[in-house]
């Protein structure tokens, strides 16, 4: 088996423990949201081997290099980072509401890498600009912030839906965590990601210092990244020195997940340097 | 600051202006929303094909605000630098007020603010204060830098505090933006970025800046002394390598093999890797075989040089070379071109593919003509930088990754550790603030109880 097969059925390993988590929601029934925690421990499982597996493969073709390097790769990594990160998550707060969004999304994106037909899942070679331990570095903290951003993006979603609670609530939204709990996870999870993210531009500016000689060029991925790291450092000054919470923060965190996301997909439409993804 | 009378009026206005956090927020939106259009409208391309894609109209407009090369504009520049501004004022305003609070020798607590809080954890102790003080004190101090015990009516308090200068993570923060911009103001001042195109065994001390293609003249020649590139089976370029000397005043002083993402530094210019070019092999070995007596010759041409061709077949010049030629619309590759002239005084052109050596066959002469061999001439493309700013840039990147941890995962910590007598037994009551992450203060309060009621 080589390791595009074994993604493919870690696909459906992270699809089943989405599926599981939102049964556990809709019932409230804890066995089921006990298994959702040990598949998606499984699919992490199987997405680490798949990873580690296509860096031996890449050795084997002959080109070696660290599986990071095109969109394919960078997806399957993606997925990654945001399962490990929301484990751990779900680990501190005992809570799997979130689960249900969370887990979506990362089936959601090992999906779209593995059935896309505009993704390619073979590994190519490097070309010479990238094949540097920055790149290893810059990748994977970009996805760490990356993936705080999309966790607080899902708490953003629980926030605006999950109203102020009270006799009235429905028992679905009665098992999402209080609000004032959401909004202290958002803001700790944004500074997750706004710390990674920081070293991420820092890492990549160091490395094209490396290949090209100027740390900067305003490339678009390189502008959209700065814009997202512009918008998150707006919330946390409205947090912190204005004080903002709640909904205001919420909303800004989605705007923040949108620019992330336009980073990561848009950008490949503009004229650049990164399209490789 | 700000306590002379008599221009304490513009002054002061000034420094609100500058110290609103609104300001910040509205450049910040400004910066964002300015470089999102830069990355919309490409920049720098020529004048022809903005015209072609905008029109006339707007073409002017955009060029007159610079909006074709807006990251170097006088107003973009103009709002980094209010940024810049805006951080320092706020931050010397900020950090006058809580300086004193920062470097205080003997930190001073007050019970009140420990017992206005809602979350406090308490336990009774089966043994006196009296007994506990020692060891409660001992526990504390092992997990807080500075600690004070006070004697109360009926028993004592702990306070305890560490994290005191995390409090200056933000100014950490602010100040590594601010070396940023002044080291990328440094570059783009003192600083220059361009390329150069050196064919293999020339040396070149003139480079052309980027965008504005501008002769720059070097202190030094670089002199590539040969090239070599390799392929992946895919034919994707798998490394390029150019074997450098640098030579000032007429001798040489650097040697080095550079590839992309490993450079050679001379004298704060660094010098990259770019790209690679072919040019115009110098020479070439022709195969020359003869219809009439079926013999094969071989002869070594040089480019633009007329050679007798054998058994009289007239004389022959090669005086071109093409990377790619396109034949019929089908692009055939690296291709020489020439003629040959016949005794007669009649020329006929002729095309040598070096992948098709039977290519010539179509010309029905009486002879056909291949290429057998020829050695590939390089140039390489280099690009030349030197930015003085760097290292200030470096130091900005070091401190903000710093900054940022101790503002977003470091606090400073207070905790009152209370202790009253009950008749034989003692009550205790623990409380904690923290500056940020309230949370994880509340669970360490937790924690910290669990440890005192362990020991007694
Ligand atoms: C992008 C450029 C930045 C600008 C222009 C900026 C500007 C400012 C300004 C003007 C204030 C003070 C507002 C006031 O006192 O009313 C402030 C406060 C603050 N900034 Fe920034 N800042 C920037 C980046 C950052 C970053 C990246 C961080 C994250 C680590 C940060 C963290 C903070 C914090 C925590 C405060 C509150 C300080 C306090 O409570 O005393 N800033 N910033």
């Amino acid at each position: 088996m080589d390791s595009s097969s074994l993604l493919s059925i870690v696909t459906f390993v992270y699809g089943f423990a989405a599926l599981l988590y939102i049964i556990s929601w809709i019932f409230n029934k804890e066995l089921p949201g006990k298994t959702a925690t040990w598949v998606t421990i499984a699919g992490v499982a199987g997405n680490t081997a798949g990873i580690i597996m296509r860096w031996f493969e890449s050795y084997q073709v002959g080109y070696g290099h660290a599986p990071f390097s095109n969109m394919y790769e960078s997806l399957i990594f993606f997925a990654w980072t945001i399962a490990v990160v929301y484990l751990v998550l779900e680990f501190q707060y005992k809570n799997r509401v979130l689960g249900a969004f969370v887990v979506t999304l990362v089936f959601f994106t090992i999906a779209y890498a593995s059935l896309s037909p505009n993704i390619s899942s073979r590994i190519q070679p490097l070309i010479p600009a990238l094949k540097s331990n920055w790149l290893i570095a810059h990748v994977i903290t970009c996805f760490l912030g990356y993936a705080g951003f999309a966790i607080a993006f899902g708490m953003s979603i629980l926030y605006l839906i999950k109203k102020d609670g009270g006799p009235g609530e429905s028992r679905m939204l009665s098992l999402v965590p209080e609000q004032e709990a959401l909004d202290e996870m958002i803001h700790q999870m944004v500074m997750f990601g706004f710390f990674f993210l920081s070293i991420g531009i820092i890492t990549g500016a160091v490395w094209a210092n490396s290949a090209w000689g100027r740390y900067w060029g305003w490339d678009p991925k390189e502008t959209w990244s700065l814009v997202t790291w512009f918008i998150y450092a707006m919330l946390l000054h409205a947090r912190l020195v204005r004080g903002w919470h709640g909904k205001r923060i919420a909303i800004i965190s989605i705007i923040g997940f949108m620019a992330v996301i336009f980073t990561y997909f848009g950008v490949n439409y503009l004229p650049g340097l990164h399209s490789y993804g | 600051m700000g306590k002379k009378p008599t221009s304490s009026g513009l002054f002061t206005e000034l420094r609100i202006f500058f110290i609103s956090i609104k300001l910040t927020v509205f450049i910040l939106i400004t910066l964002a929303a300015t470089s999102i259009i830069g990355t919309l409208i490409p920049q720098n391309k020529s004048d022809e094909s903005y015209i072609h894609e905008y029109g006339n109209f707007l073409y002017r407009i955009f060029k007159a605000i610079n909006i074709f090369d807006m990251y170097h504009s006088w107003w973009f520049q103009f709002l980094i630098i209010l940024l810049a501004v805006n951080i320092i004022v706020c931050s010397i305003d900020r950090l006058a007020a809580i300086w004193k609070i920062i470097f205080i020798k003997i930190p001073v607590f007050k019970i009140s603010r420990f017992h206005k809080l809602k979350d406090k954890e308490a336990f009774s102790s089966k043994r006196s204060p009296d007994a506990l003080i020692d060891i409660y004190e001992k526990l504390i101090a092992r997990r807080f830098a500075y600690h004070t015990v006070e004697k109360t009516d009926n028993g004592f308090c702990i306070f305890a505090e560490k994290g005191r200068w995390t409090r200056l993570g933000v100014y950490i923060v602010h100040s590594s933006i601010v070396l940023l911009l002044a080291g990328s103001l440094i570059g783009s001042f003192l600083g220059f970025e361009g390329y150069v195109n050196i064919p293999e065994g020339s040396a070149k001390n003139v480079i052309f800046l980027r965008n504005t293609m501008v002769p720059h003249e070097l202190d030094f020649s670089i002199q590539c002394d040969d090239f070599n590139v390799s392929f992946y089976e895919t034919g994707a370029p798998k490394e390029f390598r150019s074997s450098l000397t640098i030579i000032e005043n007429g001798t040489p002083v650097r040697k080095k093999d550079i590839i992309v993402n490993d450079p050679l530094r001379y004298n704060g210019v660094n010098i990259f890797q770019s790209n690679y070019g072919a040019d115009t092999p110098k020479e070439i070995v022709l195969a020359i075989f003869s219809n009439s007596s079926s013999m094969e010759y071989k002869k070594t041409v040089r480019i633009g040089e007329k050679i007798d061709l054998p058994e009289g077949m007239g004389e022959l010049v090669i005086n071109n070379f093409m990377n790619n030629y396109k034949f019929k619309g089908h692009a055939i590759g690296q291709s020489f071109f020439g003629s040959i002239t016949s005794d007669k005084g009649e020329t006929q052109n002729i095309v040598l593919p070096v992948q098709y050596p039977q290519f010539d066959k179509m010309r029905r002469g009486n002879a056909y003509i291949s290429v057998a061999d020829f050695k590939h001439s390089y140039y390489t493309g280099l690009q030349v930088t030197k930015d003085p700013g760097v290292p200030v840039v470096y130091t900005g990147f070091i401190l903000m990754i710093l900054g940022c941890f101790v503002t977003f995962f470091m606090s400073h910590q207070s905790i009152c550790v209370e202790v009253m007598k009950k008749g034989k037994t003692s009550s205790v009551i623990v409380s904690g603030i923290a500056n940020k992450n309230k949370p994880g203060m509340r669970i360490k309060v937790k924690k910290i109880l669990q440890q005192l009621e362990k020991t007694g």
